[in-house]
Formats: structure tokens, sequence, C-alpha cells
């Protein structure tokens, strides 16, 4: 750190140190067995308070961006694939959503129906995952863990025999789904979606009454709503905060708006209501698979007349977004009549969550910086794309 | 009362001690390389070059159009065409592809190369125990060992296999009845023009 | 022949020193019994750091280490021998006298505790008539060894976990000292042996264990709770807590230092597991009469078991507690419940033999352990929530 930190970040007042004698600063490093990927945090503390924090990034940028401004339309499919790594299906269909939406291409039903399961799916493995990694900095010692690892492994199962691949599955196409989700599929998947209440059940046997859970999570990292309407916060932190915003109900993009389900809300915006909404959404997903797993309908799964190569979209510009497990996923395209668009713009949840780490951690012990952290739920390859 | 969380926890992860000696789904340790998960048809690791019959240079499918190079999103293959041509599975002569390397560090295993693949030769094969300690020649295929015959394809995807060989049977049928169809059409002609040289040339 | 068998080796240690001079037998006699706990309680350790292991991946729905030896038992051996060939680093401007005493000390006194502690029917090393007395001053030394470690690091983290750790340490002391002070005034005597000649008596079957009477139950809990913190086990081991700053005060140890503060942990957690089941458990004695046919010792170290799979249990469901909390429970829960026990003991002695005493006590002990709960919570404000839904 060459420049001292105070003077450096232009933020809301900074807490005053009480008690003479310097600021400690350290360096949670790049290299840290909690940080969830390359990611440094500069913390200047009190003693225990922290008095400052700046995170500080970059170190897994890939030049998503400018690849995406290179290759074709097509050729990026992969590459968002590889944004949040965790939830590759997800990242999938808000690209596809937007270049559909730039071309006005249309979707068969049967392709939403696929659409929104997977996208369940994967919100309910992503959701399981998070929890799992925030008790494992808590120090649980990885049980909570293991067992969230051993259900995603049955959904992780179903997406490697569905599209080829258990994390890169580069499925969504411009118009559809790239292969059909057979009989044998669909019945793959009711099972797991069978299965899976028990596993919720007992991992909030094991966590939510859990004492020592309470008094680390309750209180601690509090987000007021002002602070997250005004940051741009979206996602399980946003209604953690008491905020009703889901995008899925907003926009009701693909066919969200025939599902029954809830958005559950939170009120005190801390790390319990993070958790806790995270758990009620993983509730609220298996509604929804339920329903789409019963109401599948046959039919072509991509329309027979979407181009696959030689892809040349009409100047315009679009921005299309999903409720992601992490947020709002966008993706901004302008197209200028070329094989690969002018500009590739992505709109990163974690990142944009990221924002607000100093405000939550200000005040706080440093034994909770880390706690809070992994609460925001963020995976490095969205923040520096 | 204070306490009772924790006692539930303490119960739950018992539960799950005890059901480890009991049942196979809370002990879910497949302990490699003994005992292998079985891979399910559709997985895809990198991609290979499929041949029919026992000659892997005479029976190569690929016909080096180079679409899969142009459309492979990291740009990994590199495809070297030949002057000289040879038939293919329907008989028709074509020309054939002299080098064809992928580099499997770059390669990403999105599967784009075989959609865009017209002749159904490059497909995703799911080996993954490639590991080499030479970082660079070891992780270049070339075409000799991205080759490898269509009972292997058959083994790893029967499905896919079994259509794709349909579908080639069929196209291959219709390559044949089209040449029957012009052989039978130019004998006719033949057997039409011989007896009646003064005629006169029909308009062509 | 159960008899025999239960003094086994009381009567093979005199059959040894039977062949000696008579000038030479107390002091063969002491090293033998140095020697047999010095190859007894290593051995144990290697056992339950195998038994955490495996224990821990079994209840995260995995195996733990199978590759060294059948079912992993040789995996112990494996990391005696990577400890011993680490190079050995220290800091150029440590203290190297201290940095190397420390984990020495720590070791010594923490075998020395085992000397008062009895592990089967006349197989105390040192009977003593103050025995407790002298476990607790040989617990406190431990302390030190844990400052002195973070000091002569000359490492303002490993300082400031050492630190943490002795803080930690000497809060949990008070609750751990008033709940055996419990035991003494039950029996009357700070000797560990007459402590488990009293309990060794049978009532209809049962025995008389002290973990069966109320305020025997409650102090049993509460030396639990501070036994977890002594030995800096989950759910209270900050100090080495992985995911904060750094490994705490044992962070510029390596090789084979390392590997003697870790055998130092895990000796005392036994050691202290002994103390606990000498005092509530009844030390030697068998659970039913009828099972005086095993032997005495054998009760003994079952019992130690059984409390170090207690251990390994919460140290794989519970998260950690942070240190300001972690002190906050000692403070202001732990200690008033302890001093709360202390009369109630003494009611109990005031209210003579009968079925009354047993209600009264228990009452008294359950009713404060829930409304402290309910206030504790609540002026945290912590507890169960509840959500609401948008449509």
């Amino acid at each position: 750190m060459s420049e001292s930190l105070l003077e450096t970040w232009n933020r809301p007042p900074v807490i005053e140190a009480d008690g003479e004698g310097e600021l400690l600063e350290i360096s949670m490093g790049p290299h840290h067995p909690s940080t969830h990927g390359v990611f440094r945090m500069d913390v200047a503390l009190d003693g225990e308070r922290v008095i400052k924090l700046k995170p500080v990034f970059g170190y897994l940028h890939r030049n998503h961006e400018q690849i995406g401004q290179t290759v074709g339309y097509l050729q990026m499919m992969p590459y968002t694939d590889r944004l949040d790594y965790f939830c590759s299906l997800t990242n999938n269909w808000a690209y596809a959503l937007t270049v559909e939406k730039l071309v006005g291409q249309a979707v068969p039903e049967r392709a939403e129906y696929i659409r929104v399961i997977l996208a369940e799916l994967t919100r309910i493995q992503n959701h399981a995952s998070t929890i799992g990694f925030l008790t494992q900095e808590m120090g649980a010692s990885g049980t909570p863990l293991m067992y969230a690892f051993r259900e995603r492994e049955k959904i992780l199962d179903l997406f490697e025999s569905l599209t080829g691949s258990r994390l890169m599955c580069n499925y969504m196409r411009f118009g559809g789904c790239r292969v059909d989700m057979s009989e044998a599929h669909l019945n793959a998947a009711r099972k797991v979606v069978a299965e899976l209440p028990q596993f919720i059940d007992e991992f909030e046997n094991l966590l939510t009454s859990n004492e020592i859970l309470m008094a680390r999570c309750q209180g601690i990292g509090v987000v007021k709503p002002e602070l997250a309407v005004n940051a741009g916060i979206t996602g399980p932190m946003l209604r953690a905060a008491g905020v009703n915003y889901d995008i899925r109900k907003v926009d009701r993009y693909g066919i969200y708006d025939r599902f029954s389900f809830r958005v559950p809300l939170g009120e005190h915006g801390d790390i319990y209501d993070r958790y806790m909404v995270r758990v009620l959404e993983m509730r609220e997903s298996l509604k929804i698979l339920e329903q789409a797993l019963k109401d599948i309908p046959a039919g072509p799964f991509v329309d027979p007349k979407a181009k696959i190569r030689g892809f040349k979209p009409k100047p315009g510009e679009a921005y299309g977004r999903i409720e992601a497990p992490k947020g709002e996923l966008g993706f901004y395209l302008i197209s200028d009549g070329g094989t690969s668009p002018y500009r590739f713009r992505i709109r990163p949840p974690s990142f944009i969550n990221l924002t607000i780490l100093e405000d939550m951690c200000l005040g706080q012990n440093v034994a909770d910086v880390v706690v809070i952290f992994g609460s925001v739920d963020i995976v490095l390859g969205e923040v520096d794309r | 009362m204070l306490g009772e969380g924790l006692l539930k926890g303490l119960a739950e992860t018992a539960r799950n001690f005890a059901g480890s000696f009991v049942s196979k789904e809370r002990l879910t340790t497949v302990q490699y390389p003994e005992e292998r998960h079985p891979l399910p048809e559709a997985s895809r690791n990198f991609p290979f070059l499929v041949y029919d019959g026992a000659d892997w240079e005479a029976g190569l499918r690929c016909v080096a159009c180079q679409i899969c190079e142009k459309e492979c999103p990291p740009k990994c293959i590199y495809i070297e065409k030949s002057k000289d041509k040879k038939p293919d599975y329907a008989g028709k002569l074509q020309i054939y592809p002299t080098q064809f390397d992928i580099d499997i560090s770059v390669c990403m295993s999105c599967q784009i190369c075989v959609e865009v693949c017209p002749f159904e030769a490059i497909k995703m094969d799911n080996e993954f125990e490639l590991a080499t300690d030479d970082r660079f020649g070891g992780l270049l295929q070339d075409r000799k060992q991205l080759a490898k015959p269509n009972e292997y394809y058959h083994k790893i995807h029967p499905t896919e296999a079994a259509e794709v060989d349909a579908r080639l049977a069929e196209e291959k049928a219709k390559v044949e009845e089209k040449a029957r169809a012009a052989a039978v059409a130019a004998a006719a002609k033949a057997a039409a023009a011989a007896p009646k040289p003064a005629e006169g040339a029909q308009p062509q | 022949m159960t008899n025999t068998l239960d003094q086994i080796f009381v009567l093979l240690k005199h059959w040894i020193i039977g062949f000696l001079p008579v000038w030479l037998q107390p002091i063969v006699a002491a090293l033998l019994s140095v020697v047999a706990i010095l190859a007894v309680f290593p051995g144990l350790f290697a056992i339950s750091v195998l038994l955490e292991r495996k224990g821990l991946g079994r209840m995260q729905n995995r195996i733990g280490p199978n590759r060294v030896g059948p079912l992993g038992v040789l995996q112990p051996v494996a990391d005696g021998i990577k400890a011993l060939i680490k190079e050995d680093v220290i800091p150029y401007s440590a203290d190297h006298v201290v940095h190397f005493l420390a984990p020495v000390m720590l070791v010594v006194v923490v075998f020395m505790g085992y000397a008062v502690l009895p592990m089967g029917r006349n197989m105390t090393f040192v009977p003593m008539d103050a025995g407790l007395l002298f476990y607790f001053a040989m617990g406190a030394s431990a302390e030190l060894t844990v400052f002195m470690a973070g000091w002569s690091s000359r490492n303002k983290y490993s300082l400031l976990g050492a630190m943490r750790a002795v803080a930690q340490m000497i809060s949990y002391e008070v609750p751990l000292l008033m709940s055996s002070v419990v035991i003494v005034m039950m029996t009357g005597s700070l000797s560990l042996d007459k402590i488990v000649e009293v309990q060794n008596q049978y009532t209809w079957g049962l025995p008389h264990w002290f973990v069966f009477t109320p305020m025997g139950f409650a102090a049993f809990v509460m030396f639990a709770i501070a036994a977890t913190a002594e030995t800096n086990r989950s759910p209270f081991d900050l100090p080495e807590g992985e995911s904060e700053l750094v490994a705490g005060y044992f962070t510029e140890y390596s090789g084979f230092k390392f590997a003697e503060f870790f055998l130092g942990e895990y000796v005392a957690m036994l050691s202290i597991s002994g103390l606990g089941a000498t005092l509530f458990l009844g030390g030697w004695s068998a659970p039913l009469a009828i099972l005086n046919v095993v032997p005495s010792w054998f009760w003994f170290f079952a019992k130690i078991m059984t409390w170090i799979c207690f251990y390994i249990w919460m140290r794989g469901t519970f998260p950690r507690l942070r240190q300001d909390q972690l002190m906050n429970f000692a403070w202001k829960f732990v200690l008033p419940m302890t001093l709360l026990n202390l009369l109630v003991a003494g009611l109990w002695r005031f209210m003579g033999e009968g079925f009354l005493r047993w209600v009264v006590c228990s009452a008294i002990l359950l009713s404060a352990y829930i409304i402290g709960g309910r206030i504790g919570m609540r002026s945290k404000k912590f507890g169960p929530r509840s959500y609401r839904y948008a449509e």
C-alpha cells in the first residue's frame, strides 16, 4: 500500500478511532483461506474494530467484454459460462435473452419450461453452496458445506447427463436450447426434486436455531434498505434488507408469470436475514420446479428457423436481465451489423453488491469481516470478469 | 430454552454419523482410482476425429472444410489442406487434412465445433485422464492422436453414434440412388441416341 | 481372577522391583510409572487424532484417511514422521531461548497433571492429599507457556493470538474451579482418590456418581464447557482459527515444535477429560454393580475416550464463537451459574437425606437456567425470527 488508506477513498464519514496510537493496517491478502477466490481487502484496524476497508480486486480479470467484442455471438456463449462459474445456466439464459431481444427472436414454449427448470435447479445448488461456505468461514469445520455439496452433486449429475458438462454447460441457444430434455431426464429431475425438501429440512435443523450461529450472524453487517437501493444492490441481499424487488416478478421474463411462488423478505438486513432469505428462496424454487415439471408441454425445443452460423443482427441495442442467484445479471449489447457486437457489457451482480462492503464492515470486529464478506455471496469470476 | 438449537444440531450430526455406516446415501465417497463413477452418456471433454473402417487415414471423415477452425471460440484448431483427394464414405472424392492440431490446453470443451461440422467428422470424447508433464508438446494433439474409430464412438456415445450412422447411411443411400438413377438415365439416353444417328442433334 | 486382572499392572510393577535391592526400589518404581504414563498417553493421543479425522469424516458423509495402513491406522505415524523431518525455521528476531522452551514446557507441565489422576484401583502415581489443587496448579502453568510462545515469536499477529488465548483460558479457569469446588464440598476432601472412593458405592445396582445429583449434573455441564474452552477446542477455538487473521500463537513454529504444541493440546484434553471423569463420572468405578468384573482401568480409559468422542462431535457441529462473545458467555452466564450451584450444594447438605432435597435443588437450578437463558438472549436481541413474503 503506497498511499495512506485514509486519503484515497472518498466515502461517507469514517468512524473515529478512539484511543491513541496508530491504526493497524493489514492486508487480508489475495491468498487467504476464506476469500472466495483471489481477492484482497486492505483493512485499517483500531484494536479489533474496523475503521477503514478498501477492497482490491482485478486479480482474475480475463477480458471478458473485450473477447465478446471480438468473437461472434454464438462463440460468446461458452464464455458466459465462465462468468459466475457456479451458475453457468443462468448466465447462458441472460445472454440468450439479450440476443433474442436484440433480434426479436421468439422461443418455443417447451424451451421456456426447460430454461425455468434448469435455472431454478441452479438457484438451489448455488444457495446451498453459499450457506455451506458461510458456515465454513464461521468455523463449522465444513459439515454443512459437505451436506450442501452432497445435494449439489445430484443436481450436477443431472446437468452432466443433459448438457455434457457439470459446470460449463453451454446449453442455451438463441431461440431455445441445444438438445431436448428427454422423458428420462425429466424423470431424473423429478426424483431429485422429490428428495430435496428433506435435505433443506435437515439443513435447517442443523443451522437455523443454532444459538452460536445466531450470536455470530444476528445484528452483524446490517444494510439499511435506502442504502441498498441507492447503491444498486440486487438479489437476496436486497430482499434481506426488506425491499421487495425480484426481477422474476417485476419483468416477468420467460414464463415466470405462470408459476405461483412467493418472495421472502427480511427485516433487519443482517447476515442472519440473508441466510434465511436464501433458505426460503430454495423452498420457493422447489415449488416452481414442481409446477414446471408437471406442466411442461411437448413441442420443439428450439426455433427451427434460428441461425447458428453467420449470425449478423441488424444494428441496434438491447439490455436483457434476469434474476440470477446472486442478483440482477444483465447484458448490454450494441450491434453494428457485424458478426460480433460493437459493445458487450456485463452487469455483474457480485461486483455491484461488493461496493457497500465497507459500509457494512465499519465498526465491526475484524473476525466479522470475513463472515460479512461471505454473506454477500460473490464469485470472483463475475467480479473481475 | 438456551441450548435447544445446539442439541438439534448435535442430533443431526449424529444421525449422519450413524447413517454413514448403513446407507450409501450418507457416505458418498467414490474411492478413485479403484472405483470410478460411471460417466453419463452425454459427458464431453475434448474433441476427437472419427474414422470409418480399419485404416485411419483412408477412413477419416474430415474433409478439411475448416468450418470448425473458424467457429472455434478460443481458436485452438489448426488445419492444413491436402493437395490430392481421396474418396469419402459415399465414394465421392474429397480433400483431406494433412495437419489437424488441437491444443487441448486452450480448448474449452464448448462443443461448438461438433455442432457446426456438416460431415459428422469431429465428435466429443470423454477422456479426462490426460495429465502430462510436458506442458506444450504433450497438450498438442495431432491428427493421429485425435483419430479414433467409429467403434469407439459407439462405445462412448451409443445413442448419438447410432443416430449419426443412420443419417450417414441415409445420405449414402440417397447418393447411390441418385448415381443409379443417373446411370439408368445415361444408359437410356445412350440406348435412345444410338439407333438414330441421322435424326440430328437434339437441342441440348 | 478378576481381582488379578484389575490389579495386573500393580502386581507387575511389584514383581519387577522385587528383583532389585531395597535402596533402588522407590526410584525404579517411580520411573516405571513415569514410563508407563509416557507410553500410554501419547498412544492415546495418536488414537484420538485418528479418531477425530475419521469421526469428522463420517459426520460429513465421507471416509476419513484410509490410505496409510489398513483403515488409516498408521496415519498418526505418517504425521509424526512428517513433523520430524521438516525444517525447523526460527525467525531471526525471535527470542531463541524462550522460543525453544515454550513447547517443551507445555509438554512437561501437561504431563505433570497425570501424576494425581487415579487410573484404576490403587493406580494413582502420587496419591496426594491435595491432588486437585496440584492438578489445577499445573493446568494454570500451561497458560504461561502459551504466552511464552506468542511473545517470543516477535510477530504482532502471534502476540495478538496469544493474548486472546490467554484471556480465554484465564476467564474459563474460574468456572472450572468453581465446578470442582462443588464436588469438594460434597466429598469433604481435595484428594482425588477419596473422591472416587465416595462415588464407588452402589444403590440398587446404580452407582453414586456425582453426575446423577442435580448440582453435580449442573457442575458437570459447566465443567465440560470450561474444559472445552481451556483446551481451545471448537467452538472456542478462535485463537487457532484458520479463517481468521493467521494461525494464532504457534504461527512461527514448524516441524517438531509444532508437533509438540499439538501433542500438548491433545494430552491436555485427555488429562482434563480424566479429571472430569474422576470428579463427576466416578473415575474407575463401573456403571453398574455387576460390571465390576471388568477391570477398573478399563472403565477409566473408556470414560476418557467417551469425552474425546464428545469433543469431536462438538467440533463437527458447531461454528466458532467470537472472542468477545466467548468472554461474555464466561463472565456473565457461566460464572453466576457456578456460584448459584455452590449455594445449591450447600442447601443440599443442609436439607439432609430424603426426596425433598432432590426436588428443591433441581427446581432451583432448572429455573435459573431457563430464566437466565431467556434474559441473556433477549438482552442481545437474539432469537428465532419469522419472515414475511411478498406475492
